[in-house]
């Protein structure tokens, strides 16, 4: 298909490099530096969507990023993204892009019912009307969720790879138009680093749209000369493509480069996509320019109407004339602008101007050009489905509130709209900076400023392009200056000639209609399909704020951000309810500008470079061996062994007899271990444990129970003291790091007296823990250096020795109720020892085991896991363990143990539970209650925290927490589950042992 | 993102610190002696300012120090960053309440 709307002259395209891709499966060519929407336009296309709700055609609107309606699934595959605006589509070789949001095409929609239905649709109808009965919201919502989409997204993993950078500077400006550049210059030549940033291809703004002379020259001379100077500093990062999205606290701004996007499929290697910058800039000039914003009249969302800057850059920009017969609508000169240069290409233009005249130059210009010029009228209506055909026009009354005389066909295929502008505010926004409203320029404006910001040009208002370079600047070299760079340059202004610099504006807000008032199907937002009759039925139901109007009718709630239909929004409120608009307020500018990919937010940390993992030094064996994970924190930790054709329940029923009957062994290395070491060491345990520790001898171990300070259980361990000014904590091994910052925090803050310090050893040792009937003969065999006997060695003492030859610290503490030594040896020499002891042990039948396993034999000895039987609740009398409270002394939580809430007879406590039926495995987190209703309110007296299978003792087993439990024991319970309901029986939480006869022998 | 000058490193991201709450709130010296009323301030009740805000930060991902942070909540701006057991410096900026 040829180009039938190519210019044979001008644009900023490459017409000796033809670009062929492929839309809604037909091939079309266009030219490298056209976007997938002017290569469509060139080609005639215009219809390449349907809207959100009423599944409209529409057409392209705009020429950047603030378009509503051209949003495309780009490409297939994994490569796919949906709702990607044609208008910064650069085109590549073989691009593929579909539309989205019709079946089965985008030329005959069956969701277009929706529209003839449009008048029983209106905001809120899918709310009132599918709310009942409540249950069935779920299937309405699939069904409506299905005809109202936008793209899809893509199912398979993204194969791009993203990147992300921290950059500093000195003054960081958004914008690379005639402020940005200008103020750049002024920046970069006092030597500050600048940081420049433009969301287009090449820097140059509306001066890439525009027919602009600087220095009686092409403003493109101007733009490359100065992009040429800027590059050549050292001093200044110029980035295209480049969209900052975000502006946070203290100049921290986000922007988003698009490395490849431009360029074909596969051609990049491993070259990555995007790349997220993050920006700490002293200082930012905001340059963001201004959207112009569409009128509010009947069908203006048909394909064919559109913005008339839009329609100036697809002819200027681009070379393509969007139609061959204009109707240009405007309220402002700019539209006068933009139909001469239209006119200039070829196309035949009508000017329908709501004031009575423009700035003489303009109308001299288009009477030269025999342009038909009607003045004091409006466009009325648009008729043509699929592509504008006709406008209908009439003369506006004195009033402006109505019609006078009736109305005139004008056959047309391009309507430009030029309803005024308003400056892109959104990154000032972002910045916590107020808006104010100028009555003259009829927009919204930078207010003062908050954070270490300016704004210059169109984006603070400055719509006269010779003030624009000067504003931009004076804001270059203010920056500068305010970030210490205070040396004199020379910076001028380029002279100025463009067609006319009247800001004069005549705001019409909505466009009266003849018959109906406001008049059907004038869009307001034309991503959401939301009309300024939807705008008057919010009002009129009560929602009279803007940020409530907003949420009811969706205005501004797309993908777009509401960047052509804010203002339009809130004007029109403030029209129904007769309030001033700077009285109705904007809506809240929330970042990002537009649409991040998450693959842009992730960068590298996806996949194993999500959440760094850690592995133990004995790791491969358990690899090895067929270990099953569990992550424990950052660890991973093995779970349980199987062998072959074992399941879990097999499993651990085998690791459990092996070590109540021979040997187990347990890699222990993740235990969090904090040295704590200086005089005062004994007096901050003290004080952070509930027990005593002043008296504890060197070479004694003591189990610990810490509190936070509202006396609930936090974290608990074994400490070892090693030297009377020396100690090794042992912590959970998911909450290492928290206990070492719990001690830091009272160290540094509280008691900064006391003359400790606190290291994590964690990773220096390497722990293998031993367990079993046969465990001290194994040790005995490759430990000669130490006296292994009860007398010689009792059960929470700890000391030193050799094993298999490596240095080792050995404890004899057990967490399994069996005799066990936790043998710890330097990390290196982990895998020496674990290999040793599996060789030497075979004789013995030793059996490594895992943490399920290890969980199961702690459960039968009642023993709790901090964070899975206490949650944050327990104090230590609740789970039995009072006697660990010490009265002599205070210590972190104890005196909120005397709170009246702490002394409840009520409380829950730990109890063990017994199922009548022994075989019944409770499920973790079953609710208790005292017995079963036919209905609900049941009260709940309690929930289990542990249940296992007890394979040693033949029966299930559970822990719980149950009110009054400990004086309940004997006591009968019913847990109501999902399926049924189960009875059990209150009982001591410890099944197994419960005096220790068997880890003290 | 705010900009936290640690006072033993130097200007840093948020990212690099974690925020601990009010500051100046200190342990009853005998805290068996306080009765239930005091106990439970001492424990829950923060004053949740509007404006001037004086509260401890760690620089957890660089030297591990804790430190005070004197932030306007409603503006982010950092008025003074001070060492532990140093004074709280005065700020002109008040202490907005909330009925106003």
């Amino acid at each position: 298909m040829s180009q039938g709307y190519r210019l044979f002259n001008g644009g900023l395209i490459q017409r000796d490099q033809p670009r062929t891709f492929r839309f809604n499966g037909q091939e079309y060519i266009g030219f490298a530096g056209d976007t997938l929407a002017s290569a469509l336009l060139a080609n005639g296309v215009h219809l390449v969507g349907r809207s959100f709700k009423y599944h409209r055609p529409r057409g392209i609107f705009s020429a950047g990023s603030e378009e509503p309606n051209a949003l495309v699934q780009l490409e297939v595959g994994a490569y796919t993204q949906p709702n990607i605006r044609a208008t910064q589509i650069e085109l590549y070789q073989g691009l593929i892009a579909n539309s989205q949001n019709c079946w089965p095409s985008v030329e005959f929609d069956i969701h277009q019912i929706n529209s003839v239905f449009s008048r029983l649709l209106p905001s809120g109808f899918y709310y009132k009307t599918f709310m009942w009965p409540k249950r069935m919201w779920m299937t309405y919502e699939r069904v409506i969720r299905n005809a109202a989409g936008m793209g899809k997204a893509p199912t398979e993993n993204d194969p791009d790879i993203y990147d992300k950078t921290h950059a500093h500077c000195d003054v960081l400006v958004v914008g690379t138009g005639a402020a940005g550049l200008s103020a750049a210059l002024a920046a970069a030549r006092t030597g500050a680093r600048v940081i420049v940033a433009d969301e287009q291809s090449t820097a140059g703004g509306s001066l890439l749209s525009r027919r602009i002379q600087l220095d009686d020259e092409p403003a493109g001379a101007w733009v490359d000369a100065a992009v040429l100077e800027l590059e050549a500093l050292e001093n200044v990062t110029l980035l295209t493509r480049t969209t900052v999205t975000s502006y946070f606290e203290h100049n921290f701004v986000v922007a988003a480069q698009r490395l490849t996007d431009h360029l074909p499929l596969g051609s990049c290697g491993d070259q990555p996509r995007q790349r997220l910058w993050k920006i700490r800039a002293s200082q930012v000039i905001l340059a963001t320019g201004a959207h112009e914003r569409p009128l509010v009249f009947k069908n203006n969302d048909r394909p064919g109407v559109m913005l008339a800057n839009a329609a100036q850059t697809y002819v200027n920009r681009y070379a393509v004339r969007p139609g061959h017969k204009a109707v240009v609508f405007c309220n402002n000169d700019s539209g006068w602008e933009a139909g001469l240069d239209l006119s200039d290409a070829g196309v035949q233009v009508t000017l329908v101007d709501i004031r009575g005249q423009a700035a003489p130059e303009l109308e001299a210009q288009a009477r030269d050009r025999d342009l038909e010029i009607l003045t004091n009228h409006v466009v009325v209506t648009a008729h043509g489905r699929r592509h504008v055909r006709q406008v209908e026009v009439a003369r506006l009354n004195s009033d402006a509130d109505g019609l006078s005389g009736s109305s005139r066909i004008i056959d047309c295929d391009l309507v430009c709209m030029a309803g005024g502008w308003n400056p892109a505010l959104h990154l000032f926004s972002q910045s916590r900076g107020r808006l104010s409203y100028d009555q003259n320029l009829s927009c919204f404006v930078p207010g003062e400023s908050v954070q270490a910001e300016r704004s210059a040009g169109a984006a603070n208002g400055t719509f006269d392009l010779g003030f624009a370079f000067s504003e931009g600047r004076e804001a270059g070299k203010a920056a500068a200056a305010d970030a210490g760079f205070r040396q004199r340059t020379k910076s001028v202004s380029p002279k100025v000639d463009a067609k006319s610099n009247s800001t004069d504006i005549r705001p019409l807000w909505l466009v009266p209609s003849a018959s109906d008032h406001p008049p059907a199907k004038s869009f307001v937002d034309f991503q959401n399909d939301a009309t300024a009759a939807d705008l008057q039925l919010a009002v009129r139901e009560g929602y009279r704020s803007v940020e409530h109007a907003k949420r009811y009718t969706t205005t501004g709630m797309g993908t777009d951000q509401g960047k052509t239909s804010n203002v339009n929004a809130l004007a029109i409120i403030a029209q129904i309810t007769g309030a001033s608009i700077e009285a109705t307020g904007t809506t809240t500018f929330r970042p990002p500008y537009t649409p991040i990919s998450f693959g842009t937010l992730a960068g590298r940390d996806v996949g194993e470079f999500m959440d760094p993992v850690r592995r133990t030094p004995m790791h491969e064996w358990h690899r090895a061996h067929g270990a099953c994970w569990e992550d424990v924190g950052q660890w991973k930790r093995a779970w349980y062994y199987p062998q072959e054709g074992e399941s879990m329940h097999d499993a651990t029923r085998r690791e459990c007899i092996a070590t109540r009957s021979a040997i187990g062994i347990l890699d222990a290395t993740t235990l969090g271990k904090i040295e704590i070491r200086g005089p005062d060491a004994a007096v901050l345990l003290n004080r952070i444990y509930t027990n005593g520790w002043k008296s504890l001898p060197v070479g004694a171990c003591r189990y610990g129970l810490m509190c936070a300070e509202d006396g609930f259980i936090f974290d608990d361990g074994v400490t070892l003291r090693l030297a009377e000014d020396r100690f090794l904590m042992h912590t959970t091994s998911g909450n290492a790091a928290r206990v070492l910052d719990w001690l830091e925090i009272w160290l540094q803050t509280e008691w900064p007296d006391l003359q400790v310090y606190c290291n994590s050893v964690t990773e220096q040792w390497a722990t293998a823990a031993i367990s079993g009937p046969f465990a001290r003969q194994l040790l005995a065999e490759l430990c000669t250096d130490v006296d292994l006997s009860n007398q010689a060695f009792p059960f929470m003492t700890w000391c030193t020795g050799h094993v298999a030859g490596i240095p080792a610290r050995i404890a004899r503490v057990s967490f399994t109720g069996e005799v066990s030594f936790e043998i710890n040896v330097a990390a290196d020499y982990g895998m020496a020892l674990w290999s040793q002891l599996m060789l030497s042990g075979e004789k013995y039948g030793i059996t490594p085991f895992g943490t399920e396993t290890m969980h199961i034999l702690r459960a039968e000895k009642g023993f709790i896991i901090a964070g899975q039987d206490t949650d944050g609740t327990v104090m230590p009398a609740d789970v039995g363990l009072a006697r660990m409270v010490s009265s002599a002394k205070d210590f972190i939580g104890k005196r909120s143990m005397l709170r009246p809430d702490s002394l409840r007879e009520d409380r829950h406590q730990l109890v063990g539970l017994r199922t009548d039926n022994p075989k019944e495995v409770l499920p973790e987190g079953a609710q208790i209650v005292a017995e079963i209703k036919p209905e609900p309110p049941i009260e709940m007296i309690g929930y289990v925290t542990s249940s296992y299978w007890s394979e040693h003792l033949g029966h299930s087993i559970a822990l719980a927490m149950l009110e009054k439990g400990a004086s309940r024991h004997g006591e009968q319970v019913w847990l109501s589950l999902a399926d049924k309901q189960v009875r059990a029986s209150v009982c001591d939480p410890r099944f197994y042992d419960p005096n220790g006869e068997r880890m003290n022998g | 993102m705010l900009l936290i000058e640690c006072p033993y490193c130097g200007p840093r991201d948020e990212t690099d610190f974690k925020c601990g709450g009010e500051a100046h709130i200190t342990r009853p010296e005998k805290p068996a002696d306080a009765d239930d009323q005091s106990w439970g301030d001492y424990l829950f009740m923060r004053t949740n300012s509007m404006g001037t805000h004086y509260e401890m930060w760690c620089h957890s991902h660089g030297c591990r120090r804790w430190f005070n942070v004197c932030r306007d909540t409603l503006s982010n701006k950092i008025h003074a960053v001070y060492k532990m057991g140093e004074p709280p410096p005065r700020v002109d900026d008040p202490t907005r309440s909330r009925s106003q």
